[in-house]
């Protein structure tokens, strides 16, 4: 691909990764690599049933076998830890990371065994009797909501945890006064990102300095803070080591029940402790799995194709316990009309709680979801009118000279180009061209197959404020989602930053190098950074949202612009000049008038750290400069009828994507697959387009293959890789991206978020294929995940439909 | 667990003889026991390919055979792919050139396949690399840039270097 012109010297290159060579070698630094004196191993014991009380728990036999050195109890853990928080006012719904008396999922954790071995641990586990009398369970969301229902929380009073209906314009009057209306319902099923990495985590206590060590393989915002209060520690006595590799998050890795347990069970015996999950524990009771949603909708629009306003209800199963999941309800309050000129909406959020595994974030933090209820309706106007779902779009998508543009729930989008990025797609797919897509699906069809064009048009919230937080909870008044970097000069010249999170593969190594360099002017692959650990770390609010190219970037920017200023400053007091007489240039300072007269990168360094009798009056000696900065457009609270400014940046996507089906196996393959993508600057194309990529591929598994199945009785039989099914080479197909460039005015560079890139729109996109490549039969599938089975029960209800139609 | 076995084994060119439970399993022995971390447990069921290793040239998963079963083998892991200590080899250099990988977790995995495909077949078409990463999960990438990577690799521009 080539690069677009611009006016930067290393943002926008091809650069290679500073992270590659590790991991390539075999280097990489990941949880489960942690080695220490003396570890201990954990195994856990789980419950089998959805919904049981606990009777007993005996666990003399596994404590009597060689080498297990203790088992633990929810009881006993309790005692010295508190509950962790639910995300939404309902104290009543207490989580740990032990059950107490009664278990609410099957694969809840009971017991922990501590051996000196894996292995040893797990044979004890075998040995811990746990005696349990079996209760009525709740699995169905809807069934849940019902007066009879089971209650998974019965202090709580009620299985829904979290309701509000917002009204944003005037709903009534627009559905009153428009041509038509259409209603449907859309179902997402539960899947997640599983990273190919478990979640791990190792901890030691150390008596004589008071502090628990933590390493684990964790993104999560404020988790330091979150694991010492669960810990009933001061926060100085957690150091969380950043500089862990993790495996892969997206959003999920969030292990704060794993780290309390093992953390207690550190300073409980005094020695070094690990879990590492099992695939099994990860999937059923590592607490990891994603949004499971119905979506109720209704449109109301015009017959010239104007989507004037929308209902929607978002009805989230999000299992037995609460953490980040109800919140995901309230990320797409901040993109709800997606991109169109939608006037006026009603959203019904509600989050219940089920007998089943709980839910984590996951990349895109409910958006996607929201995205693919969006885009079907948009396709079933186009149906309903008879026009073409391009046109349809193109006459409903924000206009390029429309920015800032305020929609109805109060955020606004910051820049775009939407119907130039639809456009640059459809070029690349060859779309109108007679040799191109269409005709290539008409191929297919005369071929015997069905073949569809799937289309979606979606937007990427980045920027990661928590802005949903305070909406969500009037008691969380959280505006304050900042992101730091530190930046040093030593006396050899060389440059290292600091960050204080750890990285899950967005690669921010590069990225702050690159940012650095940039602004220093120094060679990027010369710039070593490091990863703080919390004890160390300036404040970051961790790798969510999309967040960290505007805001880790922002901060690595705004810490080398001090260096650069006070490098300026020392050369202005040497040539004894001012500041705006000079130009910085390469890391050496000259005289804009006189060039000849100059002062080189390597002469100010040795003045800042050894010279200070050439230093300006009252300089500090020494180059380390830090930049802490808020999230552009935070710091407000919602107004009382629920309107915020969500995320600062808007990135977006076009996809369009060729799908056939086998009539009589109904397997799925994507024939084509081109995305428009525009994230403002890229800092680093190649890891915008490698996570651009691997969203993609990420949303062919939720829109084909992925879900967590749970059985009647409440039991997942889905937590292995032969039936929860992921994505491989052979089902991901090659991939067109096409980059566009609207600048964000809100940022340093004018770079916009990625992180969550592909993800966001493909399940729509593929759907919309599906259903496209179905509505010559007859058919239509309103559920995800389309596996061969859902569409082919659909074929056949379209056939009966068609025979006993008069 | 007094149940041990001596064995013999060559791994990345060095001779081990160690003794075992006949209950560890090959990618425990390799981290626990050699500690060479480098090879990941993803799935422990064989699926995901995270644990990929050369038994005698050929890429088998190491969590699902014992580490009984290698006695007498001959096993290469990704730290032994690269010729010399702190280089990398061209398949090396070209993940990192093309930006094949993300997190880095499945990349050992990734790395031990693609190897024994350029071994049999040093010029492959794009869906021959396909059909060989077909066996290993990666969730960060889309596959499209490990894809590119191989196909670079086995190019004229691609270099070995440190």
């Amino acid at each position: 691909m080539a690069e677009l012109p611009t006016p930067f010297r290393y943002i926008g290159k091809h650069r290679r990764a500073q992270e590659h060579k590790r991991f390539v070698l075999g280097q990489g630094h990941y949880a489960a690599d942690i080695q220490l004196p003396g570890m201990l191993h954990v195994a856990l014991v789980a419950s089998p049933h959805a919904s049981a009380r606990i009777v007993s728990i005996d666990a003399s036999a596994a404590l009597a076998m060689p080498g297990v050195r203790a088992v633990v109890s929810g009881e006993e853990l309790r005692q010295a830890t508190e509950p962790l928080l639910p995300g939404v006012d309902a104290p009543q719904v207490k989580r740990l990371p032990l059950a107490i008396g009664v278990t609410r999922y099957a694969g809840e954790w009971v017991a922990a065994v501590v051996a000196e071995t894996r292995a040893l641990a797990e044979d004890a586990a075998e040995y811990v009797m746990v005696e349990y009398e079996t209760t009525p369970h709740t699995v169905d969301p809807e069934a849940s909501m019902l007066p009879d229902a089971p209650l998974v929380h019965p202090e709580h009073g009620s299985n829904v945890i979290f309701q509000r209906t917002f009204e944003w314009g005037p709903v009534a009057e627009d559905f009153a006064s428009c041509d038509h209306q259409l209603s449907y319902r859309v179902r997402w099923s539960r899947n997640s990102t599983v990273p190919i990495e478990t979640f791990a985590v190792a901890c030691d206590w150390n008596d004589s300095v008071g502090i628990l060590d933590v390493w684990a393989s964790i993104q999560m915002p404020k988790f330091p803070d979150q694991v010492a209060k669960a810990l009933r520690l001061p926060g100085n006595a957690v150091r969380v080591h950043f500089d862990v590799d993790v495996g892969g998050s997206y959003g999920l890795k969030r292990g704060l029940k794993h780290t309390v347990l093992v953390g207690y069970l550190a300073r409980k015996l005094g020695q070094a402790v690990r879990l590492v999950e099992d695939r099994l524990e990860n999937m059923r009771g590592g607490d990891m799995q994603g949004p499971d949603r119905i979506f109720d909708v209704t449109l109301g629009f015009q017959s010239d194709g104007t989507i004037r306003c929308m209902k929607m209800r978002a009805l989230d199963d999000i299992g037995a316990y609460s953490g980040r999941s109800p919140l995901q309800l309230g990320k797409p309050v901040g993109a709800i009309v997606g991109p169109y000129r939608i006037q006026s909406v009603e959203y019904q959020a509600i989050a219940v709680m089920t007998n089943k595994t709980p839910q984590e974030a996951v990349r895109g933090f409910g958006q996607s979801p929201t995205n693919y209820a969006i885009e079907t309706g948009i396709d079933k106007v186009a149906r309903f009118l008879n026009m073409d779902r391009i046109d349809l779009r193109l006459h409903n998508l924000i206009h390029k000279d429309e920015f800032p543009y305020l929609i109805p729930s109060g955020t606004s989008y910051d820049s775009g180009d939407y119907a130039t990025v639809l456009a640059k797609a459809m070029h690349a797919a060859k779309f109108s061209d007679p040799a191109g897509l269409m005709q290539e699906r008409d191929r297919l069809r005369a071929q015997g197959l069905l073949a569809g064009i799937g289309i979606a048009t979606c937007l990427e919230p980045s920027g990661g404020n928590s802005s949903f937080e305070p909406l969500f909870n009037p008691k969380n008044e959280t505006t304050t989602w900042m992101d730091s970097c530190l930046v040093r000069v030593d006396l050899s010249g060389s440059i290292t930053a600091l960050m204080g999170t750890s990285s899950s593969g967005q690669a921010h190594e590069t990225l702050v190098s690159t940012v650095v360099g940039e602004i220093l002017h120094r060679q990027p692959d010369d710039i070593r950074v490091i990863h703080a650990d919390s004890l160390n770390a300036l404040p970051s609010n961790s790798p969510v949202g999309s967040r960290m190219a505007i805001m880790l970037g922002g901060a690595a920017a705004g810490a080398a612009k001090k260096i650069r200023d006070k490098l300026l400053r020392i050369a202005a007091h040497n040539l004894k000049t001012t500041v705006q007489d000079l130009c910085y240039e390469g890391g050496n300072v000259a005289l804009i008038s006189e060039p000849s007269r100059a002062m080189t990168w390597d002469v100010l360094i040795e003045i800042a750290h050894r010279k200070f009798h050439l230093l300006p009056t009252g300089m500090e000696p020494g180059l380390q400069e830090k930049f802490v900065w808020e999230v552009p457009t935070g710091g407000q609270l919602p107004t009382a009828d629920g309107r915020v400014q969500m995320y600062p940046c808007h990135s977006f996507e076009s996809h369009l994507v060729l799908a056939s089906i086998d009539p009589d196996t109904c397997k799925v393959t994507l024939q084509r697959y081109v995305c428009g993508h525009d994230c403002g600057v890229m800092i680093s194309p190649d890891v915008v387009h490698g996570m651009t990529y691997g969203g993609i591929a990420h949303g062919i598994g939720a829109a084909l293959m992925e879900k967590f199945q749970f059985s009647d009785e409440g039991q997942l039989i889905s937590g292995t890789f032969m039936d929860y099914l992921l994505p491989t080479s052979a089902e991901v197909p090659s991939i067109t991206i096409v980059d566009h460039c609207t600048p964000s005015p809100l940022t340093e560079f004018g770079q916009k978020g990625s992180g969550e890139a592909g993800y966001l729109g493909s399940p729509a996109a593929i759907a919309s294929a599906i259903n496209d490549a179905l509505a010559p039969a007859g058919a239509s599938v309103d559920y995800l995940p389309m596996t061969p089975q859902v569409i082919w029960s659909a074929l056949r209800h379209a056939e009966l439909n068609s025979a006993f139609k008069p | 667990m007094t149940n041990r076995h001596t064995i013999q084994i060559q791994v990345n060119g060095i001779d081990y003889e160690r003794s075992v439970e006949p209950r560890t399993t090959l990618v425990d022995f390799l981290r626990d026991d050699l500690a060479l971390k480098g090879t990941h447990v993803g799935c422990e069921h064989g699926v995901c390919g995270a644990c990929s290793v050369l038994l005698n040239d050929d890429p088998v998963r190491s969590c699902c055979m014992f580490a009984v079963q290698a006695d007498g083998m001959r096993v290469k892991t990704v730290e032994g792919l690269a010729p010399n200590r702190a280089e990398m080899s061209k398949l090396q250099d070209a993940f990192c050139e093309k930006h094949a990988l993300q997190c880095g977790y499945c990349t050992p995995g990734m790395l031990i396949a693609c190897t024994a495909l350029l071994t049999r077949c040093p010029k492959p078409t794009q869906a021959q690399v396909r059909e060989a990463i077909s066996g290993n999960l990666c969730r960060c990438t889309g596959y499209q840039q490990i894809v590119d990577a191989v196909m670079y690799a086995s190019s004229d521009e691609s270099k070995q270097h440190g």
